[in-house]
């Protein structure tokens, strides 16, 4: 197992490294083929360890070497491979290896040596997120973390040359940046009291901490998983994070990385379970997020952008999942949510690869003549997103709600209107881009084409995962087995059983369903026969304008603290200490050329002086005993 | 024996560099025994035992020439051993007039910065300060840029001040003394009062303060280094500020431990102001030198506070990041320097663009930019990490305050690589080429070492593991 | 005679000799005036060296008491003597670059 582990973790590093160092001197073709390989060879591998835990192997945690040794800490470089990240390690190679044969294609138009570089970045991404899901302790999690994060950051600004698309990376690391403080000061929180991060030790000692440091941690972690997973207040880097090439939004920004915050809580069940406090507010914030987003979603233009605000609603209900500690309901969402989200944007890549570079669907329509495979993969995903069954979208979000109403019934209502939001922005993209008639020049409807092979297998794959992926969680009341949920069992605590009536959840699906398909109904008939997007007025405005988020954050948060920067450079350090210390030295040379003048070159003078001296000294000497005695009653 | 070759190497080196005429001559020779002190420092480093030397010096005071090399004396010699023939490879190609003195007084500086890191004798101790200190005025105050003289005039006149006000507390302490002795046993042994160590306290911490340095007594840094030459500017930087925070750690808190508890609190909310204070600044800065020497201060800010909230857990983080802090600065000098080579200027505003005339050098740049944001993974990591959860244990919100410095940390430095190295190409940076094989090779090796002390610190660890507040 | 008058007389020589530096400009008097407190020190000296060997004639090895003062007054003359070449030597060169012995047009060192 331990060097299982090592090869599935080291083998995009060696594919990171050979790439990277070697990127002057490789082909289009060997470059994806040692991309594609090395993540291919490590799904397999995933794959192995996957049917060992399933055939009864347990858990186990290898320890590698000594992260940091010293006496006052012990944090050793250490995996844990049981259920649930054996699952992650299956969704990150699985739907990697995908998107990596896809970009092989996507990114042909780049120079080989950017070509190389994309594919390095694309391969220590992977490396990075299974370290974060192998971690056996916090600190190793963190460093994957960070890592992803990275890869992030160069990723969306991988066309280095578009100054939007580096402002987009670096508001994307900075916001992650304030996630992971939060996560920092939980792992310290932990240490001082705990002496260590292993989650075995973690989640052995819960009862050895008090409320108030449950409390703390949990919500310290949950700043962390806001960051990384895009939750309000720290959302609006994911939106522009589509700066970067559109294989990259399916699998950092839609399938793996953004789903780590749900990993971490998952993984965290215990203390989170522990914390009542903070449940609550992962449901407020998490359902909160995911209507805000998915009113936004209503009125964006841009394909990606769409997605993206989808991407957050989705999160959304996942977290909205792990707070009413449907945890199993949650890891499930991931997974349907990584098929069929890929999926979305995979497809979203191929129309924009079709018509150049072009990303706003006022300007498409018709594409379904054009685009056949596209097409249809990309209908299957809007359905399986919507939550229409027997679609894999359905099942995780059932789960989900089923989890919320019995929590509390407004909950579930919330988030059925998020569903119904869900299904008509989804259809509104599918309508405005594959139906009604094209809206673009001539010279681009002309070029249109369907994508190649390499791009179309990845979509068909992962269309038919989307539509067959919820079996593996089919609810107990529809006669079904909850594999996924078996197959958790260990490292999640089982939820306490449904203890709705069959009739409820009958109910709850019926309606669910039946808005989801009103919503779609409503959203073909309205946009497939429009000529033309109107433009938005009044709340659509606001909404278009993603209700000013991004500039009140700039009004009320960057330029404060831009302001107080050059108070600070400008002011304080020139005026304040600078000129204290040159005022030292000013007034020193004003004294000296003051004392200066007594040298007058008179000679009599200075003899003067020296007799006077004299005197004087001659004087004290003689008093010395009166004069101490003077200066202390009178002046001390 | 080895602990007096370390400080006799470079003396005696620096010493004959005087008399060398030829300019290549001058380099060579330097670099070469540069690289002889580096193999001294390695043997020493490797040596399992603490090494010492002993012998009368000025048997009248009291004062002995006696030296004690512990695991953070190894570590601060190799890290000083280091760092001079990176810097003197870097810039190699860089030519001064009279190099032959040029060479002379920064190895003169090393002799310097070897004997204070390995004196355990006060008066020897301050002379080694003084030794360190002195040739640094004249590499500024000749070699240095259009506005040298005011500068070294300030730098002189800060560092000055906290010399003497050193020697002041260095002599209050020997007149405390019983047996009339500088060494820094009896000066471990004093009894003091209160109020005696709150005087002998503030002689010292301000001295060191200066040098660290920490806010409010920063002012001569970021002047100080923008316009000393580069090479005098690793050196400043990357490992002169290393004798304020060693210095604090072997004189300070030891000999003054009640004053230590009484003002450690007002030190370390000194120092987290700093790094705030600094990190904002950083924001705003345009010059490239200047944007580095405050997050130089943020950086040392922390170091001071971890040495401060007398956890060991935060004394061992700042004792491995004094070395890597060293490593990654010195690093970013390079790079600074080479882009003011190719392009001629430093300020960001002019620059654009550079990443896709330089590549390689934009790789390298982007490495040492996220060891200097402490990513997981480069060395500096696993310094913070430390030294946070050194101040976390002292108190909570002084720490989650002064972790916003690592997002403010993210900001500057990004903004800085975007500024500097993406976007499109401006009329300076148009005809930039890649920096030449010196450069690159130097910082190679410096972004190895980076990373593999991320991922495998234990050397260092190992190293420092004896050393905690006596 | 009483060491007292010793002490006036001397203290009036030397207070005639710093009179005589602070009033006067030229410079040969002062010189004259710098001797005349020398030698005022001289009296005292010996004065002082006598009245101590008279003290100490009843005790055993009195015959070098008070002879480091007369040693001293020896060196301050050899010192004057010195001085006056010197000074004179000065005065002189002065005077030829000067046409002049006054002291006030000494101060070509200020500024």
């Amino acid at each position: 197992m331990k060097t299982l582990l090592a090869i599935i973790v080291l083998l995009p590093f060696l594919g990171f490294l050979l790439n990277g160092l070697f990127r002057k001197h490789g082909t289009y073709k060997s470059v994806a083929r040692l991309a594609c390989t090395t993540i291919l060879s490590s799904f397999i591998a995933s794959a192995i360890v996957f049917g060992m835990l399933s055939q009864g192997t347990t858990a186990e945690t290898v320890k590698y070497f000594d992260f940091i040794n010293t006496d006052s800490i012990k944090i050793p470089f250490a995996f844990q491979i049981d259920h649930l990240s054996a699952m992650f390690l299956l969704i990150i190679t699985g739907i990697g290896f995908l998107i990596h044969l896809y970009s092989s294609a996507y990114m042909k138009d780049e120079e080989p040596q950017h070509y190389a570089r994309y594919f390095a970045y694309l391969n220590l991404f992977i490396f990075s997120m299974l370290l974060l899901v192998l971690g056996a302790n916090y600190i190793i999690m963190f460093i994957g973390w960070e890592g992803v994060g990275l890869c992030s950051y160069l990723l969306i600004g991988f066309w280095f040359k578009n100054d939007n698309f580096n402002y987009a990376a670096k508001k994307a690391f900075i916001m992650n940046r304030i996630g992971d403080l939060g996560f920092l000061l939980a792992i310290f929180w932990l240490i001082a009291r705990l002496g260590n991060a292993n989650y075995a030790d973690v989640f052995a000692n819960v009862h050895n901490l008090s409320q108030t440091d449950i409390t703390a941690i949990t919500l310290l972690l949950f700043v962390g998983a806001m960051g990384k997973s895009a939750q309000i207040p720290l959302y609006t880097w994911l939106p522009d994070a589509m700066a970067g090439p559109t294989p990259v939004s399916a699998l950092i920004h839609a399938a793996t990385m953004v789903t780590a915050g749900i990993y971490m809580i998952a993984r965290s069940n215990v203390l989170y379970s522990a914390a009542e406090f903070t449940q609550h507010i992962v449901v407020i914030v998490g359902l909160t997020t995911a209507l805000f987003s998915a009113t936004i979603a209503i009125k964006q233009n841009d394909i990606k952008k769409v997605l993206a605000y989808s991407t957050v609603s989705q999160l959304g209900y996942m977290f909205l999942g792990l707070g009413v500690g449907a945890y199993t309901g949650a890891v499930f969402h991931v997974m349907t949510h990584a098929f069929f989200k890929a999926l979305l944007f995979l497809g979203a890549g191929s129309v924009i690869h079709a018509m150049h570079h072009e990303q706003d669907i006022r300007k498409m329509g018709g594409l379904k003549k054009y685009l056949p495979i596209t097409h249809i993969t990309f209908l299957l995903g809007c359905i399986a997103i919507s939550g229409i069954p027997p679609f894999s979208g359905f099942f995780s979000k059932d789960e989900i709600l089923a989890a919320a109403y019995e929590k509390n019934p407004v909950y579930w209502g919330l988030g059925v209107a998020g569903a119904a939001m869900t299904a008509f922005y989804m259809f509104r993209l599918y309508a405005t881009t594959f139906l009604g008639k094209f809206r673009g020049t001539q010279d681009q409807e002309h070029h249109l084409h369907e994508s190649p092979a390499a791009m179309t297998i990845p979509l068909i794959v992962l269309a038919v995962l989307s539509v067959i992926g919820g079996f593996v969680g089919v609810p107990e009341v529809l006669g079904g087995k909850h594999l996924l949920g078996e197959y958790l069992s260990t490292v999640i605590i089982p939820e306490p059983h449904h203890a709705l009536a069959h009739n409820t959840e009958y109910m709850l699906m019926g309606i669910s369903v039946a808005v989801a398909t009103i919503a779609i109904l409503f959203a073909v008939s309205h946009y497939s026969k429009k000529p033309q997007l109107e433009d938005a007025t009044g709340l659509g405005k606001v909404l278009e304008n993603k209700w000013y988020v991004d500039e009140l954050y700039n009004t009320f948060i960057v330029n404060p603290l831009n302001a107080l920067g050059g108070f600070f450079k400008n002011i304080v350090e020139k005026s304040g200490i600078d000129g204290f210390v040159n005022g030292i030295g000013r007034f020193v040379n004003y004294l000296s050329r003051q004392i200066r003048l007594v040298q007058s070159g008179q000679v009599g003078g200075y003899i003067l002086m020296m007799v006077v001296s004299v005197v004087i000294i001659l004087f004290i000497w003689i008093h010395d005993g009166e004069i101490y005695k003077f200066l202390v009653t009178k002046l001390f | 024996m080895i602990p007096v070759l370390l400080i006799l190497f470079p003396l005696v080196s620096g010493l004959l560099s005087f008399f060398i005429k030829d300019e290549k001559t001058a380099k060579i020779w330097a670099s070469f025994s540069s690289l002889a002190t580096v193999v001294v420092a390695l043997i020493a480093a490797l040596s399992p035992a603490d090494l010492s030397f002993d012998a009368a010096w000025l048997p009248t005071l009291g004062s002995r020439f006696s030296l004690g090399m512990d695991g953070m004396s190894k570590m601060l010699t190799l890290l000083t051993a280091i760092s001079f023939p990176l810097v003197f490879f870097s810039t190699y190609k860089n030519s001064y007039t009279n190099s032959n003195s040029f060479y002379g007084l920064l190895l003169l500086t090393q002799a310097g910065l070897m004997g204070v890191f390995l004196s355990t004798d006060a008066l020897l101790f301050y002379f080694f300060w003084e030794l360190a200190l002195i040739p640094v005025y004249f590499l500024c105050s000749i070699w240095g840029g259009e506005k040298r003289i005011a500068v070294t005039f300030k730098f002189f006149i800060y560092t000055f001040i906290g010399s003497l006000m050193m020697l002041a507390g260095i002599i209050y302490l020997y007149t405390q003394t019983t047996d009339a002795s500088f060494a820094l046993k009896s000066f471990y042994n004093l009894h003091l009062s209160i109020s005696q160590q709150a005087v002998g306290f503030w002689l010292f911490f301000v001295a060191f303060a200066i040098k660290m340095p920490i806010f409010p007594f920063h002012t001569w840094q970021p002047d100080a280094y923008e316009q000393s030459p580069t090479a005098v500017t690793m050196i400043l930087s990357g490992v002169m500020v290393k004798m304020g925070i060693y210095a604090v750690i072997r004189w300070l808190v030891p000999v003054f431990p009640a004053a230590v508890s009484e003002y450690g609190n007002l030190v370390i909310i000194l120092s987290v102001i700093g790094m705030l204070y600094a990190s904002l600044i950083a924001i705003r800065q345009d010059d490239v030198k200047r944007l580095i020497a405050y997050s130089s201060i943020a950086h040392i800010g922390l170091m001071c506070a971890a040495i401060f909230v007398k956890n060991n857990i935060g004394l061992e983080g700042t004792m491995i990041q004094m070395f890597n802090h060293g490593i990654n600065v010195i690093g970013l000098w390079i790079v600074a320097d080479a882009v003011e080579k190719q392009t001629g200027t430093r300020k960001i505003s002019e620059l654009g663009g550079l990443a896709q005339k330089a590549p390689t050098l934009a790789i390298l740049l982007v490495v040492m930019a996220l060891a200097n944001i402490a990513l997981p993974l480069t060395n500096a990591f696993i310094g913070e990490f430390l030294m946070f959860n050194g101040l976390f244990q002292y108190n909570m919100v002084i720490a989650a305050v002064a972790g916003v410095s690592i997002i403010l940390a993210a900001v500057y430095t990004l903004n800085m690589i975007q500024r500097v190295f993406y976007g499109n190409t401006v009329s300076l940076t148009a005809n930039a080429m890649e920096s030449n094989g010196y450069v690159q090779t130097t910082l190679i090796i410096l972004v190895i070492v980076v990373i593999a002390l991320g991922i495998y610190p234990q050397p260092l660890l190992q190293l420092t593991k004896g050393v905690l507040l006596h | 005679m009483p060491i007292q008058y010793y002490i006036i007389l001397s203290m009036v020589i030397f207070c005639i000799g710093i009179a005589g530096v602070l009033t006067r400009r030229n410079t040969i008097i002062i010189f004259m005036c710098i001797e005349l407190m020398l030698n005022a020190v001289n009296l005292l000296l010996v004065a002082f060296s006598k009245m101590h060997y008279a003290a100490s004639l009843n005790a055993p090895n009195h015959a070098t008491v008070g002879s480091e003062g007369q040693l001293f007054v020896f060196f301050i003359m050899v010192v004057a003597a010195a001085e006056v070449s010197v000074g004179l030597a000065i005065i002189v060169m002065m005077f030829r670059n000067t046409h002049s012995v006054d002291a006030n047009f000494l101060n070509r060192l200020k500024n």
